[in-house]
């Protein structure tokens, strides 16, 4: 088993097929898109797949040290240009056939007039534990 | 009672429900739930007879669960079914157990889920801390095992190296977590070495043993990546190293050799040498070949790559390196590291480097990235 990581962008990725923001969906299509991404979530538990899924707020800063004694120097919330992600999915899957085929799915929620997203969603694998048996 | 003994006797309980007519997801089922009810209660009072506790308490426990199920069938089976007279031996239900839940229609994390839960006697709890998954996922991951296997009957001969490799797999898994699948790999194929006349059990235990006696030198206290020929070799367990040699050379004896025999070899050769720079590796190279010849593993022919550039020299090594698939994990590590032995240390830190991208765990990466900064330095 292999875990992944499918990431959602609210900006920086490449614009999905179905390019309406979620401010212009009609509230049934928001509950769609809702119940689409619970059903899904509870299609893997079902499935022994899901590891975990959390959503983000948009609004974030950066934060960094600033030296010994000096409290941590802040900077955002993020201009409009930067990347912003909007939330995960972690998944445990035999494959990467797999992985790829479960994204596409949820990439197939669906968004303005009830037709599937389309949005670009970044799969990254996991790094492991380090094996007992390499020689 | 430790958890190990009780963990011991899950497989026979098991086995009594699935004789007395309980088919085997509910019977697994119902030892699952007594084994909780045992873990939570023996600590303060402890039966006289824990296996006939266990299954006086599973019994009931499918029983009970037989008669919330509607179905009609089911309540035939709860009509006083006698359990059958005569005693059958537990190491035969034990053995038909490991068969089963290595059973071929099954995922390799499937079969490894069921594995640790009916022969191991793991909680699913457990077991989905030991993968790091949520325990909901892993119980959908057993039940879905288990209906898979709803139309298979238990006493079925099974393929003896399917289930050495998912011992294998449990083995190889690493450490994370509060069990130690390592160690519980080892107590099962321990368990089904010595319920099988199988020469190749023999050689994944004796494998498991030898790889094991290293374990404390294998990492720094901080996790950082220690290569063999770096490891304090005063700190391998001469016990485990003595009886993997000892199961090795028995298993050996019966001349029917197998990949994890000659895998074992392999590790007993390096476990002989005192130094490192006292390894036999004209032997290793032969034993290599071997395995390829096995296998006809791509991995084993770059292992084999390795020991050649330490039998014949980097030159060498690189040669037999020419002839392996570059497009397989560890190839580009392999490569730099030859190359350096070779003398082109450039060549070697950018080898390092890509191979650290390529990785495939933290550890490796590291230590991948440090070799190419410590060449980029010197």
């Amino acid at each position: 088993m292999a875990k992944y990581l499918l990431l959602k962008h609210y900006r920086g990725g490449k614009a999905p097929v179905n390019d309406v923001p979620m401010d212009k969906w009609t509230p049934e299509e928001i509950d769609a898109h809702m119940t689409y991404m619970q059903e899904f979530a509870d299609r893997l538990s079902g499935s022994g797949e899901f590891v975990d899924g959390q959503a983000l707020a948009p609004e974030g800063v950066w934060v960094r040290y600033d030296g010994e004694g000096r409290p941590p120097v802040t900077d955002g919330p993020f201009a409009e240009t930067k990347d912003l992600i909007a939330g995960w999915m972690v998944i445990d899957v035999d494959s990467y056939e797999r992985a790829i085929e479960l994204a596409g799915e949820l990439s197939a929620a669906p968004g303005s007039g009830g037709r599937p997203l389309g949005e670009w969603l970044e799969v990254r694998p996991f790094l492991t534990a380090a094996p007992a048996v390499t020689e | 009672m430790d958890e190990l003994l009780l963990r011991e006797l899950i497989p026979a309980v098991i086995g009594v429900l699935v004789r007395r007519g309980a088919d085997f997801a509910s019977a697994e089922d119902a030892v699952q739930e007594a084994l909780v009810s045992a873990l939570a209660t023996w600590p303060d009072d402890q039966p006289h007879d824990p296996k006939g506790w266990l299954v006086t308490a599973a019994w009931r426990k499918f029983l009970d669960q037989a008669r919330a199920t509607e179905s009609r069938r089911a309540r035939e089976l709860t009509v006083d079914r006698e359990p059958p007279p005569g005693d059958v031996p537990a190491v035969d239900d034990t053995l038909r157990l490991y068969f089963l839940c290595a059973h071929p229609s099954l995922t390799d994390a499937s079969a490894v889920a069921l594995t640790l839960r009916a022969v191991g006697g793991l909680t699913t709890r457990q077991i989905a801390e030991a993968y790091l998954v949520p325990e909901t996922t892993m119980a959908q991951r057993i039940s879905r095992a288990k209906r898979r296997l709803a139309e298979t009957p238990l006493d079925q001969p099974g393929d003896p190296a399917a289930v050495l490799r998912v011992l294998y797999l449990v083995f190889n898994e690493g450490y994370s977590g509060q069990v130690d699948l390592a160690a519980e790999a080892i107590r099962l194929t321990r368990q089904l070495a010595s319920a099988t006349d199988e020469p190749e059990a023999a050689g994944l235990l004796a494998l498991m043993l030898l790889h094991h006696a290293r374990r404390a030198s294998r990492t720094t206290a901080n996790g950082r990546l220690v290569p063999l020929a770096e490891q304090d070799r005063s700190r391998w367990d001469v016990g485990l190293i003595a009886e993997g040699v000892e199961i090795l050379q028995a298993a050996l004896a019966r001349d029917r050799l197998g990949e994890y025999q000659a895998q074992a070899a392999i590790a007993a050769l390096h476990a002989d040498a005192r130094h490192a720079k006292e390894t036999d590796w004209v032997q290793i190279v032969e034993w290599y070949d071997e395995l390829v010849r096995i296998t006809e593993s791509p991995v084993a022919r770059l292992n084999r790559a390795v020991a050649v550039g330490e039998a014949d020299g980097a030159h060498a090594g690189l040669a037999a390196l020419a002839e392996v698939d570059p497009s397989l994990p560890r190839h580009t590590a392999v490569a730099a590291y030859l190359h350096e032995k070779a003398g082109d240390t450039g060549l070697a830190a950018d080898l390092y480097v890509e191979s650290a991208r390529a990785a495939t765990n933290a550890a490796e990466r590291d230590h991948l990235t440090r070799q190419a900064a410590r060449l980029r330095r010197g």
